[in-house]
């Protein structure tokens, strides 16, 4: 088994050099892309069979310091993100060969080759057998997703690029490094272990103060005031803020809160401590304001990106309820806000493919000429917002049923008050395509003008990968067994 | 043969400086530059393996017997500090050849061989020698070269640059010689060894007190202590760009090592710390350094000039571990004396790749040389974010430690400064990252990647960068090894 751990990180880097060597012919090179992203899923399906009959893989790659190795590991949290993110992979690889063609990106080449890069990377936080390791992979995937927001090389993209490395570099250097050296500093190890490894090595007083840390040091979790890169981030082109920036960055960044939270503190000495007690309402606070700012905007992808803060804050929030089934519900809204807001996206690129479409505005009517896109965004809204017939609902469940446990009646209300709010941003769009009015006339001739291109629908690659996703969001309404099982694996008998 | 191994140290490039003069052709003196070089990194490579295996090596030169003969005394500090400037050395000779062709006129060739070689020899000297007095004389002997090797570059300020490194340098080196002198009028010796057995006699000396105040500012003048850095930025910038690679590595390190070889071996760590408060003037001192230079070098236009400010800020990481007055802190110091000297040979050689092909530094002038030089200003990018510590560098394994030694001693807010000023780093080597990867090419169209003579000891360093930034536990493990001799003193 430890020869497929180490082979969830090559594969996708052998991947990414099998597209460097064949950029002279895209259809090999994208088949290329394909085939890697379907061998890693298979490869993470061995290591998930492996780990819940209960097996714990590790191996030791390299020992840069003493006693500090980088290690793989696979647990099961780590094996739930980990699945996840292979398997979107696959749809979202193909779903990109119709978005970058259908809209004619430029550097494709370069574009699969970081891509792929970036899945290593996120197998490599998936598996991290340590703090360090961790911190690594999460530091690595900043930098390969770097050129992936700057894609288009412009103005606004240096700027965005900006803002996006220096926010996940500063909280990642300043906060979570410190955070790092601290824990080792204190408890002499940085492995994750069941229970956490601070207990009896920190002060009660300080525990608090490492939480916030590493809450606010993991920027990819985009806890509020740190979100900003996450906005930002969506002028790259699509596929990338439909993997990256809904589920593989973001996730990785929630999964570390989650994980750092559950291995290195322990959830029980977080509650004993009452640690987290005052983190809960930032996370709180950033669930109710994203939600708010996304309300504000016209475009589809940012009112997307401030949903997906005001998600992942959800993620955060089971975390600092600690308890089992806040965390259950934490692990299980990793999962299911993973598919439903990648369906979302991908409905948001065929769009603009599709149609020229960005601006909610403008989106009358268009359902009657897109019905499945629009129809899988249907489907997407109603598992973010939580309701049955799909998977988003029972995450929000767990996640309820925790905060009672915890005692927080508040948070029960607040949790209910943001689904509204989703409910009502994310509604706007199905249905002012099916019931809107298409945009006014004069308006619509500017558009016919745009490169003869007229409304030729979205690129047949584009909607099997929609179909695909709004599926799977169906499907987990009535089995999210695997998921579930995984999380209680977690969370102990 | 191999006992004579610390006199060759010093003897094989001293002797190869004036053969260089005598050839009177470049290639040739570059032949003897690189071979003088590279037997040297052989020799420190085999010296440090002596020394962690079976102890301290003590080589009486001439066969006088120490304490009044001069005494070469190797142990794990200073052997590691050989390799660390042999190991640039060896780099930096091969790389000259191109770049000098283009920077220096021919006919002084010979004559920069020479004056490196010779900096070479008055480096390595300093390092392995156990004699006080004889400390001054390689001093001087890298010193004068140094000014020499400065002056030789193309542009005219290269000549103020020089003289105000000049004027610095010699005060500092009187200082230096000054407090050598008291030292001998209290003890009669020039011995490291016997100084540190002879020293503790008379402790309560105001003179030795006084010798220790003259010492501490020459060396930190030499080794460009904020407030004491002002000759750096102008020399680093002017010089001739192997010339700079190889000051910026080497110079300044073995500065630091004196430092930490006089008070720490010499007097002792319990006088330095415990009497002379050494570790509360630094603390401070290391700090503004850190900080200061850092907010400084992000408002550079010359790049060579902006990484001169950060070899400021980085001596002040040095200073910090120091300051730290822990085991813990002195490995992070000897680390980074390592670690700082990869980074900044493989940044200011990618530097020197830019000046060949562009004749400039300026950062506007490298606009869209991510597309031109590829290779170059790849090697600048690792460079740099080894220099900002990102994972898996060395500059990474550097910060680690400090840091460490900084909670050790429950200062959580040097750690914080620490790390803010890692992201000054990353500013300041983004500014030119964006401008060489987001502008669009505006200079001559024949621009095109650096030779490879040029490009392979850039990214031999960049190699190394990565290499120790992944398997730290050798370096690591000798920093440690050395920050415990320099703690428990010579007579353990």
């Amino acid at each position: 088994m430890t020869a497929h751990l180490i082979l969830s990180l090559l594969v996708p880097v052998a991947g990414s050099a099998l597209i460097v060597l064949l950029r002279r012919n895209p259809n090999l090179r994208e088949a290329a892309s394909l085939v890697t992203a379907g061998v890693l899923f298979a490869i993470v399906l061995r290591i998930y069979g492996a780990v819940s009959d209960g097996a714990r893989p590790e191996v030791i790659l390299v020992e840069p310091f003493p006693g500090i190795p980088i290690a793989l590991e696979a647990e099961p949290l780590g094996v739930l993100f980990a699945l996840i993110a292979s398997f979107l992979w696959i749809v979202t690889t193909a779903y990109s060969i119709g978005y970058m063609r259908g809209h004619h990106e430029k550097n494709q080449t370069r574009f699969y080759f970081f891509f792929a890069f970036a899945i290593a990377s996120v197998m490599g936080v998936a598996f991290a057998g340590n703090l360090f390791t961790l911190f690594v992979f999460y530091e690595v995937l900043s930098l390969t997703t770097f050129p992936l927001v700057t894609h288009a090389g412009t103005e606004a993209a240096r700027r965005a690029g900006r803002v996006y490395l220096g926010i996940l570099f500063s909280t990642s250097i300043v906060f979570q490094l410190l955070g790092i050296i601290w824990v080792y500093a204190a408890a002499g190890t940085l492995d994750f272990a069941a229970g956490g490894i601070l207990r009896g090595n920190v002060a009660a007083g300080t525990v608090p103060v490492l939480l916030a840390l590493f809450v606010f040091g993991i920027g990819k979790a985009a806890v509020m005031p740190f979100h900003r890169w996450l906005p930002a981030a969506m002028v790259a082109p699509t596929p990338v803020s439909a993997l990256l920036h809904a589920v593989a960055v973001v996730k990785a960044g929630v999964f570390a809160v989650l994980k750092v939270t559950v291995y290195v503190f322990g959830i029980d000495f977080v509650a004993e401590l009452g640690a987290s007690n005052w983190l809960m309402w930032i996370a709180a606070a950033t669930i109710i304001l994203g939600s708010l700012v996304a309300f504000t905007k016209d475009n589809l992808k940012a009112r997307l990106a401030y949903s997906t803060v005001s998600q992942l804050s959800y993620v955060v929030l089971g975390a600092m309820l600690a308890n089992s089934l806040g965390v259950i519900g934490s692990g299980m809204h990793i999962a299911m806000h993973a598919f439903g807001k990648i369906t979302l996206f991908f409905c948001a690129g065929a769009i603009m493919v599709g149609a020229h479409k960005s601006e909610v505005s403008q989106l009358g009517g268009l359902g009657r000429e897109m019905p499945v896109v629009f129809a899988a965004f249907l489907i997407g809204t109603l598992s973010i917002v939580g309701l049955p017939p799909t998977g988003g609902a029972w995450s929000k469940w767990f996640l309820g049923l925790g905060s009672l446990e915890a005692g927080q009646v508040g948070l029960v209300a607040i949790l209910m008050l943001s689904s509204l709010l989703s409910l009502a941003y994310l509604m706007e769009i199905p249905l002012k395509g099916f019931f809107g009015k298409p945009a006014g006339a004069g308006h619509g001739s500017g558009d016919d003008d745009h490169g003869g291109h007229g409304h030729h629908g979205a690129p047949k690659w584009s909607v099997a990968a929609i179909v695909v996703t709004a599926t799977a969001c169906l499907v987990l309404f009535v089995y999210p067994e695997p998921f579930y099982r995984l999380m209680t694996m977690v969370t102990g008998p | 043969m191999a006992e004579h191994y610390p006199a060759l140290q010093v003897v094989v490039p001293l002797l190869a400086a004036p053969l260089c003069l005598f050839v009177r052709n470049g290639r040739a003196a570059w032949g003897l530059a690189v071979l003088a070089s590279w037997s040297a990194l052989g020799i420190s490579l085999v010296l440090l393996s002596q020394v962690t295996s079976s102890g301290v090596i003590s080589y009486a030169l001439g066969g006088w017997a120490p304490p009044i003969g001069i005494e070469y005394r190797v142990d794990v500090v200073n052997a590691w500090v050989l390799v660390i400037v042999s190991t640039i050395g060896a780099l930096v000779a091969p790389y000259a050849l191109t770049s000098v062709e283009r920077e220096i006129g021919a006919r002084r060739i010979p004559l920069f061989y020479t004056a490196y070689l010779l900096c070479l020899s008055g480096l390595l000297g300093i390092t392995i020698t156990g004699d006080v007095f004889n400390v001054f004389v390689f001093l001087e002997i890298s010193s004068l070269s140094a000014y020499a090797l400065i002056a030789l570059g193309q542009d005219r300020r290269a000549l103020t640059s020089a003289f105000r490194y000049l004027v610095a340098g010699s005060v500092g080196a009187t200082f230096i010689v000054i407090g050598i002198g008291l030292l001998y009028s209290m003890t009669g010796s020039l011995n490291m060894a016997d100084l540190a057995q002879l020293l503790p006699g008379v402790w309560e000396s105001r003179t030795v007190k006084v010798a220790y105040g003259f010492l501490a500012v020459g060396f930190c003048l030499k080794l460009a202590l904020f407030p004491l850095h002002l000759w750096l930025p102008n020399a680093y910038t002017y010089a001739p760009s192997p010339v700079t690679a190889f000051m910026a590595s080497t110079a300044t390190k073995v500065a630091v090592y004196m430092l930490l070889r006089f008070f720490l071996t010499v007097f002792g760590a319990a006088f330095s710390f415990d009497v002379m408060a050494l570790d509360r003037v630094l603390l401070p001192l290391a700090l503004v350094a850190v900080v200061s230079m850092s907010l400084v070098a992000i408002f550079q236009v010359n790049v060579k000039r902006l990484l001169a400010y950060s070899s400021v800020a980085q001596i002040g990481y040095m200073i910090l571990g120091l300051s730290f007055a822990t085991v813990t802190g002195l490995t992070a110091t000897l680390l980074h004396l390592f670690n700082h000297a990869l980074m900044k040979g493989a940044l200011f050689m990618a530097m020197g790749c830019v000046m060949y092909r562009i004749g400039s530094v300026h950062i506007d002038a490298m606009a869209g040389l991510g597309r031109r030089m590829p290779a170059t200003m790849a090697a600048f990018v690792a460079g740099g974010l080894s220099l900002v510590g990102v994972p898996l560098t060395v500059g990474f394994v550097s910060k680690w430690y400090l840091i460490l030694g900084a909670l050790e001693r429950g200062w959580w807010p040097v750690a914080v400064l620490v790390l803010l000023a890692s992201l000054m780093a990353l500013v300041y080597i983004w500014r030119v990252v964006e401008v060489a990867y987001f502008r669009e090419f505006t200079g001559d169209e024949r621009t095109r990647e650096a030779p490879w003579t040029l490009l392979w000891p850039t990214w031999a360093l960049v190699v190394l960068n990565l290499y120790f930034g992944i398997d730290a536990g050798r370096t690591a493990g000798i920093a440690r090894q050395a920050a415990e001799v320099l703690m428990t003193g010579i007579g353990q």
